[in-house]
């Protein structure tokens, strides 16, 4: 009964703490950004700053919008804040995390895009419905990747489960693989394509003739706009943490771990995404952006990867 | 009295309500009866088979003195048939709901109303026969029936070569079927599946009989590349028919396959996995690829029927290899993950033919490209579709997420096969898998966002009104089952679990065990899922999130002119339509699978004509079966033209002729 206390209060404490830290992480890879650009940048807490105001704004819709167009920013933030949730930031076998497993987690990120992409097509605008039609495009191959780095990851460990992934690739069974480095390359482009970073999508942009998420979500304002812009923290946030435990493991308390190794973790957690927040920084001013429809082939070269290490696996595993 | 006594009474009442229907289809109130009388029948149908599933009834079986005077028809009710009666009745029910309210609207009412419980009954035969010549003959009435509903508008342009093409190639089905049966009767002709079940066919015989069954129940279910009559036919018919032809004749068809394979056929060979593998990946992506392309609604869920039944083929073929490497719980795993598919795409794909009828009742339009905007004039209807768009667009906590993660689970045990080719093939195919699922949810992001958002994009969108209480309450019924589903998914495997080990001789783990509702595939440190909880926590969680900020901030809301990005254009024609939305894809995808050619004529400055955008679509496996098919034919048949214009005296020589040939043949024959 006493471990279940605790357990819940580490899953409650994780999905605050991702929820939490979200707009820092992303007030970093800003002011990182300015200062490679000379610039002195925006304070660290300027998205909570941002958050703020805009939640406490009135929300303008357009005439002509429905329902469901007031409704997708919560969906879209609940199904990131779910899938953030089960994901293993400090430490592994939270409570809930056996309710999905990593199939599900980009299931559950599928959905979010999904309302997003109706949402971009609700008010009836050629903006909206250029962002839905190419993040539908991105969708399409970034997925598949999305699939088949499971395939190799759940391989390697046995499982699809999240929780016991990191806890194998944290123990010394895993070894040097190709595989794995394949999948990291393929991971990492899969993430930098989700989160609309340069070089797919910019940021920090409207009126882009490339731009994709912002156009999604160009008619909105107020607290949807706010939600929005959290959830797409938590997107980024959520990335960075899947990356992390899987191919960083150090520092992750393992399920059963005493409370003081779960503080360290927490501890290392918020270092490992300080350094992954200043990497971001750094590829994302050293390079441009590129044509929207070059994105399918860099796209390409993630599923090719994922797909190649997979059969790697496969044809490895049965010469042993 | 047995359940199946029960089962074959209500077919025989089915069918005589066919023949009620040709008297009563002209009265006023004839309609009405018609679809209450069918809706009990597939209700008491729908028990039965429930009844025989939940309640682990053993198989029975009945003969009866019917069909060839001297040796009768066997009926058998057990697991397999009862899961797929259940399905069957369970679009039945909800297409005789329906048409309760949309039958009203029926210019020709006695064209459609004897052949809808003539083709309900067919489908229940099918399902129920255990002679080949029961099931044949139950087959091919179940095709023309659903042939004579396709041809119900025959005035239509497109419908009457819809209807061509399907009798052709449904003839073709049930030849194969025909000679599939016939190889493994052997050479006793032992007709009846017990005697087929006993024999034990060799190898090749075996092998060839598989062939046959993937051409014969394929071609039906629409497998590539026999899948080309499916998207002409499905659409032609009227909307509760369609629901039913897509959502439930196809399970039938899967049932044959199912029937065929795993029954009749002997002890499984991993060779024959390969070909239903290819054959099932690539059905999924050239069904779903043409899905994206098209712009009539009701063709856009005619290709996904062919991309969900390529996936049900993926996990069959998958359920084929274990079974034939001894993987027994593996086997089971993706046997499961077929029918819990086939289940929900019964489900979803009726809920969205119903969606699309009530589409066309309320605005007369099938083309996206003049709806939009319903979403505000047809919330209910609306709400339901975006459900359905949900499900097929396998999106947690749904429906449709379960099956597909059950097949990529069963996918992921792949690398213990022993054979190489599987080991090599499966990877790629669990690829495909997930780049058909992806693409499905973009093609569901269009379907449903171009007609039922933006601004109406037409008179008749713009007086859309919400359809009658019937078809909602018909929509409404599947959209919960849908949900239903995938929040309890373990009671669904749990249920299965009969057919599951008929079929392959194995069982996956006991789910109403396992604590908190969650299914586990396999074992649970390996994977599990929990759509229940998945289901609370979005819930929780969105509502938490609204309601923080609606008391913590601000709850202000003001209606104002769309923004743009500053250039709003009132003129609808400015929106994002079903070809623009997909264009990206075609671009990317569309070059080498359909020979997308896009051209753009863009005048000089100063120069007035219009711009114009053309892009042409072509179907290869059309360009490169058919078409050289019907050449041969047409050459042919207009050689022997010559024939019809003999004189008396020509014939009687020919007459001759053939009768010396013959004989000649005969005399020397071995």
């Amino acid at each position: 009964m006493i471990d279940l206390a605790v357990n819940l209060v580490f899953q409650l404490l994780q999905m605050l703490l991702v929820i939490g830290l979200a707009p820092l992480l992303t007030g970093l890879v800003r002011k990182a950004k300015a200062r490679l650009l000379r610039r002195q940048g925006p304070p660290l807490i300027q998205p909570y700053r941002d958050l703020a105001r805009l939640a406490r704004k009135e929300a303008v819709v357009a005439e002509g919008a429905s329902w469901l167009f007031r409704i997708v920013p919560y969906l879209v933030f609940a199904s990131t804040w779910v899938a953030a949730a089960l994901i293993p930031t400090f430490a592994t076998g939270l409570l809930f995390s056996w309710s999905a497993d990593l199939i599900a987690i980009i299931a559950l990120l599928g959905a979010a895009r999904f309302f997003l992409a109706l949402a971009g097509l609700d008010v009836g605008t050629s903006f909206g419905g250029l962002g839905s039609s190419r993040e539908a495009m991105f969708a399409t191959l970034a997925e598949p990747a999305m699939i088949v780095i499971v395939f190799s990851l759940a391989l390697i460990a046995g499982s699809t489960q999240l929780s016991t992934v990191a806890a194998f690739m944290a123990s010394s069974a895993v070894g040097l693989r190709v595989t794995l480095g394949m999948a990291l390359i393929a991971l990492i482009i899969v993430a930098v394509a989700e989160n609309g970073r340069i070089p797919v999508d910019n940021p920090a942009t409207h009126l882009e003739l490339t731009m994709v998420h912002e156009a999604m979500i160009l008619e909105y304002s107020g607290r949807h706009l706010a939600v929005i812009e959290l959830a797409s923290m938590l997107k980024l946030l959520l990335y960075i943490s899947l990356i992390a435990c899987v191919f960083t493991p150090w520092g992750l308390a393992i399920a059963d771990a005493s409370i003081r190794d779960r503080l360290l973790g927490a501890g290392i957690y918020v270092v490992k995404l300080g350094v992954a927040g200043l990497m971001l920084a750094v590829f994302e001013t050293s390079i441009a952006k590129m044509r929207v429809f070059r994105v399918p082939d860099f796209l390409g070269a993630a599923l090719m990867l994922g797909f190649l290490g997979a059969l790697l696996l496969f044809v490895s595993r049965s010469l042993k | 009295m047995s359940a199946l006594a029960l089962l074959l009474g209500c077919d025989a009442a089915l069918l005589a309500l066919g023949l009620v229907a040709m008297v009563v289809a002209k009265r006023k109130r004839g309609s009405f009866f018609v679809y209450a009388a069918a809706l009990a029948l597939c209700s008491a149908l729908l028990a039965g088979g429930a009844y025989h599933l939940l309640g682990r009834q053993a198989p029975v079986g009945l003969m009866l003195p019917l069909g060839l005077p001297w040796i009768g028809a066997n009926f058998r009710l057990d697991a397999l048939s009862a899961f797929f009666v259940t399905v069957v009745n369970l679009g039945a029910v909800a297409a005789s709901l329906y048409g309760l309210g949309y039958g009203r609207h029926e210019r020709d009412p006695e064209r459609v109303l004897p052949f809808f419980p003539a083709f309900l009954a067919g489908m229940n035969l099918v399902l129920l026969a255990d002679d080949a010549y029961t099931f044949l003959l139950s087959w091919e009435f179940m095709s023309l029936a659903s042939w004579a509903l396709v041809m119900a508008h025959h005035r239509e342009p497109g419908n009457q070569r819809a209807g061509y093409v399907y009798i052709v190639m449904a003839s073709f089905g049930t030849m194969s079927l025909l000679l599939a049966f016939g190889l493994l009767a052997g050479a006793s002709g032992a007709y009846t599946f017990q005697a087929m079940r006993e024999a034990s066919p060799t190898a090749g015989v075996a092998a060839l009989a598989l062939m046959l069954a993937l051409a014969g129940a394929g071609s039906k279910a629409g497998l590539a590349p026999l899948h080309v009559w499916l998207p002409l036919a499905h659409p032609a018919a009227p909307s509760h028919v369609s629901a039913l032809m897509s959502g439930v004749m196809t399970k039938v068809a899967v049932y044959g396959f199912i029937r065929i394979v795993f029954d009749l056929a002997g002890p499984a060979d991993w060779r024959w996995s390969v070909p239903v593998l290819a054959v099932g990946a690539a059905t999924g992506l050239i069904g779903v690829l043409h899905a994206l392309m098209q712009t009539d609604l009701k063709r856009v869920l005619a290709f996904s029927t062919i991309e969900n039944i390529g996936l049900v083929f993926v996990a069959l073929g998958l359920a084929l290899a274990f079974k034939a490497s001894g993987m027994g719980g593996a086997a089971a795993l993706a046997m499961t993950a077929a029918l819990f598919h086939s289940l929900n795409h019964a489900l979803f794909k009726s809920l969205l033919f119903l969606g699309a009828g009530a589409v066309l009742t309320a605005t007369g339009e099938r083309r996206m490209g003049r709806l939009g905007g319903l979403l505000n004039r047809m919330p209910v209807t609306g709400f339901f579709m975006l459900v359905g768009c949900t499900a097929i667009s396998a999106l947690p906590p749904l429906n449709g997420f379960v099956s597909e993660w059950l097949m990529l689970q069963a996918i992921l045990l792949s690398p213990q096969f022993p054979q190489w080719p599987l080991k090599l093939l499966t990877p790629a195919v669990g690829a495909i898998v997930a780049l058909v699922a992806a693409l499905a949810a973009a093609c569901f992001v269009r379907a449903f966002g171009i007609p039922f958002l933006g601004r109406p994009r037409s008179r008749e969108a713009e007086a859309a009104r919400e359809v009658d209480r019937y078809s909602l309450v018909a929509m409404g019924a599947l959209a919960i089952l849908c949900l239903l589903a995938g929040i309890f998914p373990g009671a669904i495997i749990d249920t299965l679990k009969p057919v599951a080990l008929a079929a392959t001789g194995a069982n996956m783990p006991m789910q109403a065990k396992i604590p908190w509702l969650s299914i586990v595939p396999i074992a649970e440190s390996r994977s599990s899922y929990n759509g229940l909880l998945v289901f609370i926590f979005i819930a929780a969680s969105a509502t938490l999130a609204a309601s923080a900020i609606h008391r913590l901030a601000s709850d202000a809301l003001r209606r104002a002119p769309a923004w743009d990005c500053g250039f709003p254009d009132p003129n609808p024609a400015t929106q994002y339509t079903a070809e623009s939305f997909s264009q990206p894809i075609r671009r990317v995808l569309g070059g080498f699978v359909f020979r997308a050619r896009e051209s753009l004529d863009m005048p000089a400055p100063g120069e007035m004509r219009p711009a114009s955008y053309h892009f042409a679509l072509r179907d290869p496996i059309w360009d490169a079966i058919y078409l050289p098919i019907v050449a041969v034919v047409t050459n042919l048949s207009i050689r022997l033209n010559r024939l019809q214009f003999l004189t008396i005296r020509q014939y009687l020589s020919v007459v001759f002729g053939a009768l010396v040939a013959l004989l000649l043949i005969l005399a020397a024959w071995p």
